[in-house]
């Protein structure tokens, strides 16, 4: 879970940043695809996918190394496919006697391994680029565009505009809990468990009431204003040639690459 | 920072089938809810479930210490049916578990219908169900049946991530079923107290925003019908699942449809070559230079559809 709510955005004038957001997404989502169909093992095509994800940071301006610097989000979960690798399937390659357990890795289970965390270090990189090339208004937008029920894409535009005013409300409550539970150094301040859970609970329950009341004025204020029922933009979002020749040669490629992945 | 809800399945750990087939229960229980919001709530609720949804991901910045250094964190999906009916939990766990995917990487795209229905719908499902079953009684069955519901809901999630990831073949269920279920049974408990002492605070200052009358009319006794099957299930299946690993590896092998890879099922272009052409590089060539074709002509169809311009 994110405590970081920095924009991910990063304000650049780059041909992807250009783009059409509904061809960025459709992009992104078919790279995710693909690097999900491509068997275990076919460490070429892996390779290539890679290669397509650098040409994709270097053209958005970003440099070579943007998104790799932040792929390590999906280490920690890392750990719940280590013991992939000693799956009862496959050729064992050695046995490791621990005492009260046998721990025996196989081929199959290593190359399994290896080729889900290539996968999931492949598409979060993926991922990335997406938030960081398109802007999050224009990224709702395009879910709307691509037939995502309006309800459900007003929910996340409100989600988003609301979502850094709330927080601050959090840290303002959490700044006001500090206040009142000071301690020495080193000594554990605040009080028992029950204070803990109580605590938690009202501010839990006062962020809800805030939240609650806060959204009927901003209900009456938009209805004020003429709000209808959904967000407008000034944005057209016209697909021009360029978005639809990336689009073809994304398809292009990423055939490409499930061919080289399929044939051994 | 990182908590240590390991619930958000990054890309990658599911396989295609498991992804898709909660992508098709996800979709159908969202669309649902879409639906059920647009008939029951007027146009003043979009805003506040957006709000809502905006709250909850707020909440879970709310940290308690579980057990030594570490901390859990407050999930919000049970809390969220609770209070705000279950349909309109659904659609704001929906957008919460979106925008932690899309925007923060918290969890895959492609397996965001998987992690939507483990902390969205099931936790809804649940934690109203259970709830819903004892609107009737007093107001500390109610609190207490909350609490449990909320902690129930959070062991089941764990209890199905584990078996998403187990059926993908990427981890070994004696393995992870009994770490997240262990791991989860604590911050359950802080889940559920959180819940109910929100409950209390909401009931006390707003008591118009959740009361019997209220919950009856958000949801029929079909949710507990689904809550109390889906918590039954979990706990029944649980510790048969943790104790009996060599007739889960039999089972896996029956199933193993669902860990492999996807296999090329239609033998349209049987190996990549051109049936009358033979085995030989000519046919291989014509054969990618179809594929290429078709996918173009797909896309160019669907840009058609995209391009027709859009009706104000």
């Amino acid at each position: 879970m994110h405590v970081d709510l920095t924009d991910q955005y990063h304000h650049l004038d780059s041909r992807i940043h250009e783009l059409d957001p509904r061809v960025k997404v459709l992009v992104a989502v078919a790279f995710i695809l693909s690097n999900a169909l491509l068997p275990d093992g076919s460490w070429i095509a892996f390779a290539l996918s890679w290669m397509i994800l650098l040409a994709a940071n270097e053209l958005s301006d970003l440099g070579l190394g943007f998104t790799l610097k932040r792929s390590l989000i999906a280490l920690p979960f890392a750990l719940v496919a280590v013991s992939a690798i000693f799956s009862p399937i496959g050729k064992p390659l050695t046995v490791w006697d621990l005492g009260f357990v046998k721990l025996i890795p196989t081929d199959a289970g290593l190359i399994r391994f290896l080729s889900i965390m290539l996968r999931s270090w492949l598409s979060v990189q993926m991922a990335i680029l997406l938030v960081a090339t398109t802007q999050f208004p224009d990224l709702i937008h395009a879910l709307e565009h691509l037939h995502l029920p309006k309800t459900l894409t007003t929910i996340i535009a409100f989600l988003f505009r609301y979502l850094f005013v709330l927080s601050n409300e959090v840290f303002r409550v959490l700044r006001a809990r500090d206040a009142r539970s000071a301690g020495l150094p080193g000594v554990k301040s605040g009080g028992n468990f029950s204070w803990r859970i109580k605590t938690t609970g009202s501010m839990a329950g006062q962020l809800f009431t805030r939240s609650y009341e806060r959204s009927d004025r901003i209900y009456q204020a938009m209805v004020s204003r003429g709000y209808t029922g959904h967000i407008r933009t000034l944005n057209p979002h016209r697909m021009v040639r360029a978005d639809w020749l990336v689009l073809a040669a994304a398809a292009v490629i990423i055939v490409l690459i499930q061919l080289v992945g399929w044939i051994r | 920072m990182y908590a240590p809800i390991l619930m958000h399945i990054p890309d990658g750990f599911l396989t295609i089938v498991v992804s898709l087939i909660f992508w098709a229960i996800t979709i159908f229980m969202v669309s649902l809810a879409v639906s059920k919001t647009n008939q029951t709530l007027g146009e003043k609720q979009i805003p506040l479930m957006g709000v809502m949804a905006a709250f909850i991901f707020a909440a879970q910045m709310l940290n308690f210490p579980v057990a030594g250094g570490t901390s859990g964190h407050f999930l919000g999906g049970a809390l969220a049916a609770i209070v705000l009916g279950p349909w309109a939990g659904i659609l704001v766990m929906t957008a919460v578990v979106g925008v932690q995917g899309l925007l923060f990487q918290d969890g895959g795209l492609l397996v965001m219908g998987a992690n939507i229905f483990n902390m969205g719908i099931l936790t809804a499902v649940i934690g109203f169900g259970l709830y819903r079953l004892v609107v009737g009684r007093s107001r500390a069955v109610r609190l207490i049946m909350a609490g449990v519901g909320a902690w129930l809901a959070t062991m089941t999630a764990a209890f199905l991530t584990s078996l998403e990831l187990w059926l993908s073949g990427t981890t070994r269920l004696q393995i992870v079923l009994p770490a997240m279920l262990g791991v989860h049974a604590l911050i359950g408990i802080g889940e559920a107290l959180i819940t109910v002492a929100a409950l209390v605070y909401i009931e006390q200052t707003r008591p118009d925003l959740i009361n019997p009358e209220k919950t009856v009319q958000e949801g029929g006794r079909g949710w507990v019908v689904g809550g109390v099957l889906l918590a039954l299930a979990a706990v029944l299946i649980s510790p048969l699942a943790s104790s009996n690993p060599d007739g889960l590896e039999r089972v896996a092998e029956n199933l193993g449809f669902l860990s492999s890879g996807v296999g090329p099922n239609y033998r349209f272009l049987p190996d990549y070559t051109i049936p009358f052409l033979g085995d030989t590089s000519l046919s291989t060539i014509l054969a990618g230079i179809v594929g290429v074709l078709v996918v173009l002509f797909l896309t160019i169809l669907v840009g058609r559809r995209l391009s027709k311009p859009k009706k104000v």
